[in-house]
This record gives structure tokens, C-alpha cells and sequence, in this order.
């Protein structure tokens, strides 16, 4: 059962699961969006970094509801986890949306969350715990990502061996516009899983005749008409197999096991001469390839059948030189891989440029013979080896240019300082004079301000007296004191009366317009002094950004320093590490390659042998039947001779009986019998 | 002593023999370990990252002074945006040719950082010229001014590309 089950999860299609795009949306925060600029770019790194920091800043803030992030934020959050998940950091990603599930959220977040954690899991080859995250949906499930959820729901359940529920599911998607194509196919592998063959057979052949000429749409069809084609091989209906093998694409991904598979069908049905039809094809493909490989000893068996064995065995023999020169290619590719070559080829940056970069790998000097690892480069465990390598490779050259970059910062910190550091002292000395000096000044206006207020209670005119107003009450004061000892007339001293009440009468009667127009200048006053003010907090903030910008920056910058070594030494043997299993993998895969082409090679080296003998054999007796044909044409001709001279010698003897004695004439007879004889 | 010395040459040979012929076998286990490594390595780095972004920005573009330019698209189907060129009081301070991939992103609701600068307090002039190609494949051009007045916190200008010439080609949004 448990192979079977296996053969069947490899047939599994995960479809949207290998073609993910990025879900996160458009946002009109400036920062969330600059990070799904960078996610749409594949750069993931740049836009996990980004989003980071601007969730940390938004859960830092003490009213984050004013953020612009704030109505995007369950949206944010899904999308860090998903960012962190096609940057292949399962483990945060996982946290990250299982944090979202637990908490106090919206049953439609939620569940967007579970299906993105079972999505996880599923892609982490964690069926069981998929399964009971999958399960936890219930509730309101959001519209866009229905189908979505249902398509990993069946799939998931195919994988933990429940095909009867994932049934249930694919043929409710059938209709689907996303997953339709997939969910036909996954149907059909499902009822096989279930035993219902029948049932699946006719899903399949349905899956296999979808309508469309996309791609998908296409390899979709191929996949369904080979998977078909090899059971219905398996089972031992190779007509109807051949069917469906024939229906698959020539130039498709599928089209090499379809014609070899085709081949197979005939050979099972003994029509030797038609299986050459899709076998001739194949064996003019790249030899690589398993399926050539594997007919290059199918064609000579099938001539071998038709009994054309000299034909077979030269076949038979060009076989041979090319597994030899395959093996010489494969030990040439593992001793380049070995060597560092493979690595050294991967890690070209103008490759990763190229759709095809894997293929064009082959064409570099001493790389190795990328077509062999194709199969191993497709699998799951080498593309995320193998995408690791490639993660800290690009690690260890941003480490490279942020240690370029820190050097550069201590030196700029370093000159700010070395130019701020004796400059600011003597500005500091005059910042001090002037701070002293205004708020003397600030001091003077608030009295004025007090003394003012004060008046309106307890009015004082003589506090707004001008100056000229003063010093002529002055003068009049004096006055008042030089007539007290003079012998002066009255009319004298009731001028100087006068002239004091004048002052007073000005001073009283002027009393709140003064009061009023101080105000005013007061209020200008304000004005001047909010100015100063902007200026000393101006002068303030300059200072302070001269300050800051040489001091405090050692310290961070050292850690940094540090940090990024100490990752650099991390990384370097890290990549030693992954770049080692690579090889072995790599070298794994070839060696295995090599192990099957021996095998074809002992099998090709007996067929010839068999082959030979056969048609030598054939030869001889082809030969042998030409002598005895022909010496049954001599031995009937020299009779035929026989009978002719016997006939001629009656003759003669009958003449001869005729015209002379009968003594001479049995003599002359007898002569040439006996030559016959002889 | 010959025969030690032939020993340990046998062995030599047969363990180069194996090295070659049988590779190692690569566990589930060992894959699992050394990814678990790789993206324990990723959170140290991504940390770093964004420390050193922090401090990048307080050292080279101090909040009084900084101002940040982003680009979106308002208009999102058929428009191609070619180039841009951004001048902030009359000196040219980008000329930015989009890949497709970044229009791919724009497209999909991204947002482009396209400068990071500095300027003094005050109103400055924000200049945005465009090239691109409508939908119906049409060249397309566009310029724009915007006066920006640059206060003690960080300035950030969002410039909006639309893609119809019949409404605004390009808005400013002041954030």
C-alpha cells in the first residue's frame, strides 16, 4: 500500500502551490507600499527589511490609530509572513501568521491566516499538521481566496491518504477558473487512490481532453494522458495505453516518456515494426535524457524481433559508444563538481539573468553536464539547497558593502567631529552671552506685562509718563524747592503751580490712551520676541544636529562592526556547508546516472554479443543452404547431363549397330558409359 | 615496513576510489539542519539591516533636513512609464529608466522610494517629467512643478503617474 500511496502523491499536482505570486495588496501607506515594491521585484530581503521596520515603528507609537499603516495592518502583518516565506524563513513566517490566528481577530483574517500556515506546512512536507491547521477553518472565509483554500484543502487530504474527502472537494473545483485544470487531473489520481479505476481512468481521459492552448492548460492535458497511458500499461491494456500515449504533445515536457512509453505499448502487442515509429523519434533526442537512453537499446531489441539481427547489432554497438562516451561526459562532470567548478558556475550572477540559466550552465568551461541534473535540479530539497546558497551568497555581499559602508560612516563621523569639536566651544561661549541676554530681555517684558495688567486694576498714570514728561516734572520738582527759600512773587510761585498741574493733567488725561497704545507694544513686542525665540530654538536644533551628528554613533557603529563579522564568518561557513551538500547531491545524482548507463551497458555489450551470434548464425545457415541448394543444382545438372549423353550414346549405339559390327560397335558403347561412371 | 607502506597506499587508493565512485548520501535531517541554520543567519542579517538602516538615516539624512520622494501609479492598465526625471530647485536630482519588472510592481500597488535627500528649511520647487507610452502605444510625456515647503520633520513627497492624459498626469501628495 505504502508505495503505492507514494507513486500516487508524486502524481499529485500542487499546482498553484509551485506558481505562487505575491498576495500582499496595494496600500496607500507610503513605507508598506515601497515593501511591496520590493516583494513584486523578488527582492525579498529589501522588503521583509523594510516592512520590519515600519510595523516596528507602527507598535511603537503611543497612538497608532493615527498611522496611515493603521488600516492596512492585518494586511502588513499576512504580508511580512509572506515575504518571509518565499524568502525561504519558514520558521518566522510560520510565527508570524500563527501569532495573526491567535489573536483577536476577524474570522475572515483568520482564516486567510490558517490557509497561509497550512500552505506553509503543506510546502514543508508537513501533511499532518497542514491537516489540522486546514481543519481549524470555519466561519466566513474571505471570497477572493475560496477556491484557493478548497484546492490546498484537497490536496491536503490527498496527501494524508483521505482521498474520499478530497473527491468531495475536486468535484466541486471542476468549474473553477483558477484551479480547474489541476482539480480535473487531481480528481482522477484521487479515485485511483480510492481503488475506483474505472472512475479515475474516465477522470483522467476527461482531464486529458480539456479544452485550451495555454500552457498550463496544455502540460495539464499531457500530464493526465501519460499518468493515464503508464497505468493503463501497468494493468496490461497496452492498445488503449498507446491511445493515450500518442495523445501527449511531441514537443512537450512529457513527450519523451510518451513516446517511449507508445513504444512499449506496441511491443507488448508484438507489432515490433510500429513501435519503431516513436522509438526512432526519441532516439534522435538529447541522450541524456533517460528515456533515450533507455531506447537506444529498445530499437535494436525491436529490430532484433523483426529478425534483422545484423541490423540490431550494429545498433547494439553504436549504443555502446554512446553509454561510453556518456560515462566519459558523467566522470568528467563528476571531477568538475568535485573540483569546485559546479559552485563556481552557480554562483555567476549573469546566469541567474537567464530563464534558462540551468542549461546555459553546461556551456561554461569545466562546468558539468547540467542535462543529467535537471531531475535533481527540479527537486524540492536541491532548489531550496540550492536557493539557500544563492541567499547567502547575496548575504555576504551586502555583508561585504555594509563593511565598506561602516568604515566609510566612522570616517565621516570622525571629520564632523575633528571639524565640530573646536568650533563648537566658541560658539557655545556666545550662545551662552546671548541666552543670558535675552532672557534678561524676556524678564523685562513679562514686569512690563505684570505692571501693565496691574494697572488695569489699579490705575498708576505716572508709570506712563514720557520721558519728557519726567524730567520736566524734574525740573518742575526743583523748581518747587529753589521757590520755597526765595523771596518770589505769587504770580511767581502759582506759575510753578501751573506748570506741575499741566504735567499732571496731561499725565491723568492721556492716562488710557497710554494704557491702550502700551498694550500695543507690548503685543508688537510679542511679536519681535516669538522671532528671537525661533531663532535661539533654531540655533538650538543646529547645535544639537552638529552634536549629533559626530556623537553617539561610535558606539552602534562599532557593534555593527562587529555583528557583521561575525555574521560574515556564519555565512562563509555556512555556504561551505551548503555548497559541499550541493556537490554531494549533485554528485549523487550523476553517480547514479553513471550506475544506470553501466547497467545498459552490460545489457548492451550480452545483446550484441546475442546479436552477432544470431546473425551469424543466420549467415551460416543462409550459407550453408546456398551450398546445398547449389550442389543439388550440380548433382541435378551433371544428371541431366547424364541422362542427355546416355540418351545420345543410345543414339550413337543404335546408328553404329546400324552401319557396322556388332563387337566394334558394343565397344564404342561401353567407352563412354564407363566415362559417365567414372 | 614495505608491506605497511603498501597498506597504507592500498587504503589511500581505495578511499579515493570511494570518494569518487559512492558520494555521500545527503539526509532529510541534514537538509532540514542546515536550512534552520540559514534562516537563523537570515534574522541576524535581516537585523543588522535594518539597525544599519536606521543609523544610515539619523547620519546621513537627519530629519530636519531630509526629504524623500516616492513614485505610484494611479492609473494601472495599459500605461508604460518609460523614464522620469526629477529636479528639486531646478538641479536634476534623478533620471530613473523603469525595468519591466518595476513596472510589474508599480502596477501591482508598489511604491517606489525614488530619492532620498536633503534640503534646508523653506519652500523648494518640485519638478517631475515623464515618458512613457499609453495604452493605445502613443509616446507619452509629462511634467509637473509642486513647491514643497520643507519644515523640521522629515519631508515625504509622494508623486502619483497617471496614465490618462485627460484628467492629471501627476499628482503630489505631502504626507
Amino acid at each position: 500500500m505504502k508505495p503505492v500511496r507514494l507513486l500516487l502523491f508524486s502524481c499529485i499536482s500542487l499546482g498553484i502551490l509551485c506558481f505562487q505570486t505575491v498576495d500582499a495588496k496595494p496600500s496607500t501607506d507610503l513605507f508598506f507600499g515601497e515593501a511591496i515594491f520590493y516583494a513584486h521585484k523578488g527582492e525579498y530581503f529589501d522588503a521583509i527589511s523594510r516592512l520590519d521596520a515600519e510595523l516596528g515603528q507602527y507598535h511603537g507609537l503611543d497612538e497608532p490609530g493615527l498611522d496611515s499603516l493603521h488600516q492596512f495592518i492585518d494586511s502588513a502583518q499576512f504580508s511580512v509572513g509572506d515575504f518571509e516565506l518565499y524568502y525561504r524563513m519558514h520558521q518566522r513566517a510560520g510565527r508570524a501568521i500563527k501569532s495573526v490566528i491567535e489573536g483577536n481577530v476577524d474570522p475572515v483574517v483568520r482564516n486567510e491566516a490558517i490557509y497561509r500556515l497550512a500552505k506553509i506546512l503543506l510546502q514543508k512536507n508537513q501533511p499532518v499538521n497542514a491537516l489540522h491547521a486546514i481543519e481549524r477553518i470555519e466561519g466566513a472565509i474571505p471570497d477572493e481566496i475560496r477556491d484557493d483554500i478548497e484546492y490546498v484543502k484537497a490536496v491536503i487530504f490527498m496527501v494524508n491518504g483521505r482521498p474520499t474527502d478530497a473527491i468531495e472537494i475536486l468535484s466541486g473545483l471542476q468549474g473553477s477558473n483558477t484551479h480547474g485544470g489541476f482539480a480535473a487531473y487531481n480528481l482522477g489520481i484521487a479515485l485511483l487512490q480510492l481503488g475506483e479505476d474505472a472512475n479515475g481512468i474516465l477522470q483522467l481521459d476527461k482531464a486529458g481532453t480539456t479544452s485550451g492552448s495555454d500552457e498550463g492548460t496544455r502540460s495539464i492535458r499531457d500530464k493526465a494522458n501519460l499518468a493515464l497511458g503508464y497505468k493503463l500499461l501497468e494493468t496490461g491494456e497496452p492498445e488503449l495505453a498507446k491511445k493515450y500515449l500518442d495523445r501527449v504533445q511531441l514537443n512537450g515536457a512529457f513527450s519523451n516518456r510518451a513516446l517511449l512509453g507508445s513504444g512499449w505499448a506496441d511491443i507488448a502487442l508484438k507489432r515490433y515494426d510500429r513501435a519503431l515509429v516513436p522509438w526512432t523519434i526519441l532516439a534522435k533526442r538529447n541522450v541524456t535524457d533517460r528515456a533515450v537512453q533507455e531506447v537506444l537499446l529498445g530499437v535494436p531489441f525491436a529490430y532484433g524481433k523483426l529478425g534483422l539481427h545484423g541490423k540490431s547489432a550494429v545498433l547494439y554497438g553504436r549504443a555502446l559508444e554512446s553509454f561510453n562516451t556518456e560515462l566519459s561526459k558523467l566522470d568528467a562532470s563528476i571531477k568538475s563538481i568535485q573540483d569546485g567548478k559546479f559552485l563556481e558556475a552557480l554562483a555567476r550572477e549573469e546566469l541567474k539573468q537567464d530563464k534558462n540559466w540551468v542549461i546555459k550552465l553546461r556551456d561554461l568551461p569545466e562546468a558539468p553536464e547540467t542535462h543529467y541534473l535537471m531531475h535533481l535540479m527540479a527537486s524540492h530539497d536541491f532548489q531550496e539547497s540550492l536557493q539557500n546558497y544563492f541567499d547567502l551568497e547575496e548575504m555576504r555581499k551586502r555583508l561585504l558593502k555594509w563593511e565598506v559602508d561602516i568604515a566609510s560612516y566612522q570616517e565621516l563621523v570622525n571629520i564632523r567631529r575633528e571639524y565640530y569639536k573646536p568650533l563648537l566651544p566658541v560658539i557655545e561661549k556666545k550662545f551662552q552671552l546671548l541666552d543670558s541676554r535675552m532672557r534678561l530681555r524676556i524678564e523685562q517684558r513679562d514686569s512690563l506685562e505684570n505692571k501693565l495688567q496691574s494697572m488695569l486694576i489699579a490705575p498708576r498714570p505716572e508709570f506712563l509718563a514720557t520721558v519728557a514728561e519726567r524730567v520736566d516734572g524734574y525740573r518742575v520738582e526743583r523748581l518747587e524747592r529753589k521757590v520755597k527759600h526765595l523771596p518770589l512773587t505769587n504770580q511767581s510761585r502759582q506759575q510753578v503751580e501751573r506748570l506741575r498741574g499741566v504735567l499732571k493733567w496731561n499725565i491723568l488725561t492721556e492716562f488710557h490712551d497710554r494704557l491702550t497704545q502700551a498694550f500695543k507694544r507690548l503685543r508688537e513686542l510679542d511679536g519681535v520676541v516669538a522671532d528671537l525665540k525661533e531663532t535661539y530654538r533654531s540655533f538650538v536644533r543646529t547645535r544639537q544636529a552638529a552634536t549629533q551628528s559626530y556623537e553617539g554613533y561610535d558606539a552602534p557603529l562599532n557593534t555593527l562592526k562587529f555583528k557583521v563579522q561575525d555574521s560574515m564568518e556564519r555565512i562563509k561557513s555556512a555556504m561551505l556547508r551548503q555548497g559541499h551538500m550541493l556537490e554531494t547531491m549533485a554528485v549523487n545524482e550523476l553517480d547514479k546516472r553513471r550506475k544506470r548507463i553501466e547497467g545498459d551497458q552490460i545489457k548492451a555489450r550480452f545483446a550484441l554479443a546475442e546479436s552477432y551470434d544470431r546473425a551469424q548464425k543466420a549467415q551460416e545457415d543462409a550459407k550453408f543452404k546456398k551450398a546445398a541448394e547449389e550442389r543439388a543444382n550440380q548433382a541435378r545438372v551433371l544428371a541431366e547431363e547424364m541422362e542427355k549423353k546416355s540418351a545420345e550414346a543410345a543414339k550413337v549405339e543404335a546408328e553404329t549397330k546400324a552401319k557396322s559390327e556388332p563387337n566394334k560397335e558394343s565397344n564404342a558403347v561401353e567407352q563412354p558409359r564407363e566415362e559417365i561412371k567414372k | 615496513m614495505k608491506q605497511n607502506l603498501f597498506i597504507s597506499a592500498l587504503i589511500i587508493c581505495l578511499s579515493t576510489f570511494a570518494g569518487k565512485s559512492i558520494a555521500q548520501e545527503v539526509s532529510k535531517a541534514q537538509i532540514k539542519g542546515l536550512d534552520e541554520q540559514v534562516q537563523e543567519i537570515k534574522k541576524d542579517v535581516l537585523g543588522i539591516s535594518a539597525e544599519l538602516a536606521l543609523l544610515e538615516e539619523k547620519l546621513l539624512y537627519p530629519s530636519n533636513t531630509q526629504v524623500s520622494i516616492f513614485v505610484s501609479f494611479a492609473d494601472k492598465d495599459g500605461f508604460r512609464l518609460d523614464a522620469m526625471d526629477i529636479k528639486l530647485d531646478g538641479k536634476e536630482v534623478v533620471h530613473h529608466l523603469y525595468t519591466a519588472k518595476e513596472l510589474d510592481a508599480l502596477r501591482n500597488g508598489g511604491v517606489q522610494k525614488i530619492y532620498t535627500g536633503n534640503i534646508r528649511t523653506g519652500e523648494h520647487q518640485l519638478e517631475v517629467i515623464f515618458l512613457g507610452k499609453s495604452a493605445l502605444g502613443g509616446s507619452y510625456k509629462e511634467k509637473a512643478t509642486h513647491t514643497i515647503t520643507k519644515g523640521v520633520k522629515p519631508k515625504l513627497v509622494e508623486v502619483k503617474v497617471a496614465g490618462s492624459a485627460l484628467g492629471d498626469a501627476i499628482e503630489f501628495k505631502e504626507w
